[in-house]
């Protein structure tokens, strides 16, 4: 098992290498001088230059390069100029945010999508069928922030069940000591119901509209997937030697079944990751999506390598408990490893 | 975990997953609390507390002005609709109780009460090492300094401990104005010279993330992007004690979030909101709405006149009657501006900026015009917009283009991202462009120095070159100085005059500042910055 970590490890070094290199090249050929952009409205040309001198921006690009890797390795991301802060401190404050929105996005959507889809593959063509088939082809065509907006309008404007869309908590507490910077868990450890209270009910909108966005892949594969198993022989056998309906589904079927699911489940929760860009914007979120926009559009270079650099090392350490979980359901797979 | 935690974490979850669907109960001290708060949701929020640092944006702008104090500031008078607007001509001691003008300088008495957040006295020697920051730190500060002539640091003088001397370079009218903008803050000089580095022999990586001032709030928190807040300096001697005790600044990007804020009743103010917003809940009437034209300010159509055929005169009035202005009035501010075309045929120029010109839209005047100068056919061209102030600038170029193919003028239109916007700018490239200046001085002169004259500076966008309007620019800035108001009115007018008849620039109409608040919150003044001044403003 360790073995097969290290290895994995070991080949995800040189991605990581080919990653900083395109992401450092790619920021460089934006449209855009963030010297002039920074030295605000009234600037001089020597002013611009001013600026430029102190960024840094007027060396050769191949020194750049070497300051900025050589930065890397100690540790130090740079500075976003947007924001004014050390970006590797801006993410590690903004990660825990987005990773939690986007797992309870995924968990809500796993609790929903799976047994609509394991429903529906039992019972091909019928009601629950044609429903599984129409919610996750209307969730899936929406876009994630026509959803946020219709979402917010109805549970916020309209109804007002649901608290202002104002980031992770109400204005008037104030987040808990930060353990491991998911707010339902630090709430929790820090005993503050009110608080965590508060931290859910903010989640729950921003987490149903990823999740209504996801539900598509992973209630289709989980149906057709399960399609699949029901038609095997081993099912027939299984039925024919008189288990009970339940026995069959559940432990036989679904288990074999879930080995598509769970590798539908690592590219949904990447693509969930793309899409709460959109929807931190809606809900004033501060992850680390909105924070990367931001910094795009005004050409801040820093956080957006260190962005793209994070979002690396994460679908490399997803795939990595992907196939670990391979190994956890399917005893073959960990023969072969 | 122990069975009765975990029974607890449970139901506490249970109550939680509960909750959406039950009116929230609110406890009495939250209540008080939010009685003193101002909630205020904003697009963008600031990127450096510290108005003399790196590349501060404007909400960091709004920042410095309400927790530093400057010597001297702007009395209130009554702007339009009764709005509370900045006086341009009446001044008032911040931190200097006394103001005395001399022929070539000015002498500052300092209050002996104030204070800084941590409580050391302000004095002379903070003055003027704040003043000397401003004109060496370079960038924005030291530019705005340098346009009220305060260049150097020698001009600052300590006379004692409460006595500050500010020495002219030369006579000009602004230096006492441009002493009330928000770059002479005063700063905290022992705090942040203990925080300085050899490197950064102003402190400013210091003063970026927190308020080194004497001002009436000071920021206890600050999440770059997130929020910004701000409490109450109980000791603050400037003024009287504003009435709003903590002021909660939260960035919502999305403006319709900001609006349905607003209708709940959960954000106190907002503004950067487009303008067809503005314009409904003005319309439905529960909330209160300030709109008020910018100061000194103008959005235009550019023409590049180093190339043809904008370098042609007749051409460039062709396209000033070619402007669709009303339709931009109606379609793209929804009235939320003040037009700056159709003056009557008879009146006279004023002495004032900015003001309307005589152009309407008229067609067939355009085409005779256009048919004159040898383009009966019209030409191909390209018309250039900063995509951040999209909002605004993509109908009106949409409608321009229109109104252009009726001439046979056929437009390209070129979205430029607001990071490389300026960098555009300052090529001088653009052959046709949409922008806004608009200055913090509202003094004519100032406008038509940094817009129109001969030396080119980064707002000259149309390269526009006149020995005539420098004559008449630096005339009026001489006058001016030396009061010569007969002089300064005839050069004022012959400058305004000229601009228009060569139109280098159509003006199309000074922009509006909107505000919406809700109705319990009154104080709201206009400041030539445009930002809030928390310091006026009450709650309920």
């Amino acid at each position: 098992m360790l073995t097969m970590i290290g290895k994995r490890l070991m080949f995800a070094i040189p991605s990581l290498i080919g990653v900083v290199i395109v992401t450092f090249l790619l920021t460089r050929a934006l449209p855009g001088d963030p010297a002039a952009y920074f030295a605000g409205p009234a600037a001089t040309k020597e002013a611009v230059e001013q600026i430029r001198k102190k960024l840094g921006l007027d060396k050769p690009l191949i020194e750049q390069f070497f300051r900025y890797t050589n930065d890397l390795a100690h540790g130090d991301f740079g500075n976003s100029l947007t924001t004014g802060q050390p970006v590797a401190a801006e993410l590690r404050n903004r990660l825990p945010a987005s990773a939690e929105l986007t797992l309870l996005g995924l968990i809500v959507s796993i609790v929903i999508a799976i047994p609509l889809g394991v429903l529906a593959a039992t019972r091909p063509g019928s009601w629950i069928d044609h429903l599984c088939r129409v919610t996750t082809t209307a969730g899936v065509s929406l876009p994630v922030f026509f959803t946020g907006l219709v979402l917010v309008y109805f549970f916020y404007f309209r109804l007002g069940w649901s608290p202002a869309p104002l980031g992770r908590l109400d204005v008037f507490y104030s987040a808990p000591p930060t353990v491991t910077g998911f707010y339902l868990i630090d709430t929790l450890v820090a005993r503050d119901f009110e608080a965590f209270r508060s931290a859910l009910a903010q989640l729950i909108l921003p987490a149903v509209t990823l999740a209504i966005f996801s539900l598509a892949p992973i209630a289709r594969m989980t149906r057709a997937s399960m399609l699949a198993v029901l038609a095997s022989e081993f099912v027939r056998t299984a039925r024919a030697s008189g288990l009970s309906p339940s026995t069959v589904i559940v432990t036989y079927a679904f288990r074999n079944a879930m080995l598509p699911v769970i590798t539908t489940l690592s590219m949904v929760f990447s693509f969930l990751l793309g899409a709460n860009v959109l929807v931190e914007k809606v809900f004033a979120w501060p992850g680390i999506g909105s924070y990367a926009v931001e910094a795009l559009i005004s050409s801040d270079f820093a956080p957006v390598q260190g962005f793209v650099l994070t979002m690396a090392v994460m679908y490399v350490l997803l795939n990595l408990v992907i196939d670990i979980l391979y190994g956890v359901i399917d005893p073959r797979v960990r023969l072969e490893g | 975990m122990k069975r009765r935690d975990f029974l607890k974490s449970v139901s506490g979850l249970a109550a939680g997953a509960a909750l959406p669907a039950m009116p929230q109960v609110v406890s009495q001290a939250k209540a008080d609390a939010r009685s003193e708060t101002l909630l205020i949701v904003s697009e963008g929020g600031p990127n450096n507390l510290d108005i003399h640092g790196v590349g501060t944006n404007v909400p960091g702008y709004e920042v410095s002005w309400n927790c530093y104090d400057r010597l001297i500031s702007h009395e209130m008078k009554s702007g339009p609709g009764g709005v509370p607007y900045y006086d341009r001509d009446k001044f008032k001691g911040e931190l200097a109780e006394d103001m005395k003008i001399d022929d070539m300088s000015v002498t500052f008495k300092l209050r002996k009460n104030a204070k800084f957040h941590d409580g050391a006295p302000v004095t002379a020697k903070d003055v003027k090492w704040s003043l000397d920051r401003a004109v060496s730190v370079g960038g924005f500060p030291t530019f705005q300094m340098s346009a009220g002539s305060l260049t150097k640091p020698e001009q600052f003088v300590i006379v004692d401990d409460a006595t500050v001397r500010v020495d002219f370079a030369k006579k000009d009218r602004l230096t006492i104005p441009d002493l009330a903008v928000i770059v002479p803050c005063v700063v905290n000089s022992e705090l942040v010279k203990k925080n300085a580095s050899e490197k950064d022999p102003w402190g400013l990586e210091f003063t970026k993330q927190q308020t080194a001032g004497s001002g009436a709030y000071k920021v206890t928190k600050w999440t770059a992007g997130t929020e910004v807040v701000m409490e109450r300096n109980e000791d603050w001697a400037c003024g009287p004690l504003p009435k709003i005790k903590r002021v909660i600044w939260r960035m919502v990007p999305q403006a319709g979030n900001r609006r349905a804020l607003l209708e709940r009743g959960d954000a106190d103010i907002s503004y950067e909101l487009p303008f067809k917003d503005f314009q409904e809940m003005k319309a439905n009437g529960k909330l209160n709405v300030v709109s008020l034209p910018f100061s000194n300010g103008i959005q235009y159509i550019g023409m590049n006149v180093t190339k043809p055929p904008f370098d042609n005169p007749k051409v460039r009035q062709a396209m000033a009657y070619a402007m669709p202005y009303q339709k931009i009035m109606d379609a793209v501010l929804f009235g939320l501006g003040n037009p700056m075309f159709g003056a009557a045929k008879d009146k006279a120029t004023e002495v004032a900026w900015p003001q309307p010109t005589k152009y309407v839209t008229d067609m067939d005047k355009a085409k005779a015009l256009l048919a004159e100068a040898g383009y009966a056919n019209g030409f191909e061209t390209t018309i250039s917009f900063d995509l951040n102030f999209a909002g605004v600038n993509e109908p009106l170029c949409v409608l321009v283009q229109e109104s252009l193919a009726q001439l046979g003028i056929k437009t390209t239109i070129n979205k430029v991202p607001g990071a490389n916007w300026r960098t555009e700018l300052n090529k001088k490239e653009m052959p046709l462009f949409t922008n806004v200046f608009s200055g913090w001085l509202d003094y004519p002169e100032y406008f038509f120095y940094w817009c129109y004259h001969g030396n080119n500076s980064v707002f000259n966008t149309m390269s526009y070159k006149s020995p005539e309007m420098d004559r008449l620019i630096d005339g009026a800035r001489t006058a001016a100085a030396t009061g010569d108001m007969a002089t300064y009115d005839t050069d004022v007018k012959g400058f305004v005059d000229l601009a228009f008849a060569e139109v280098p620039r159509i003006p199309l109409y000074q922009p509006f500042v909107n505000v919406a608040m809700q109705k319990n919150i009154s104080g709201y003044q206009y400041w030539f910055h445009r930002r809030l001044d928390y310091r006026a403003m009450a709650k309920g």
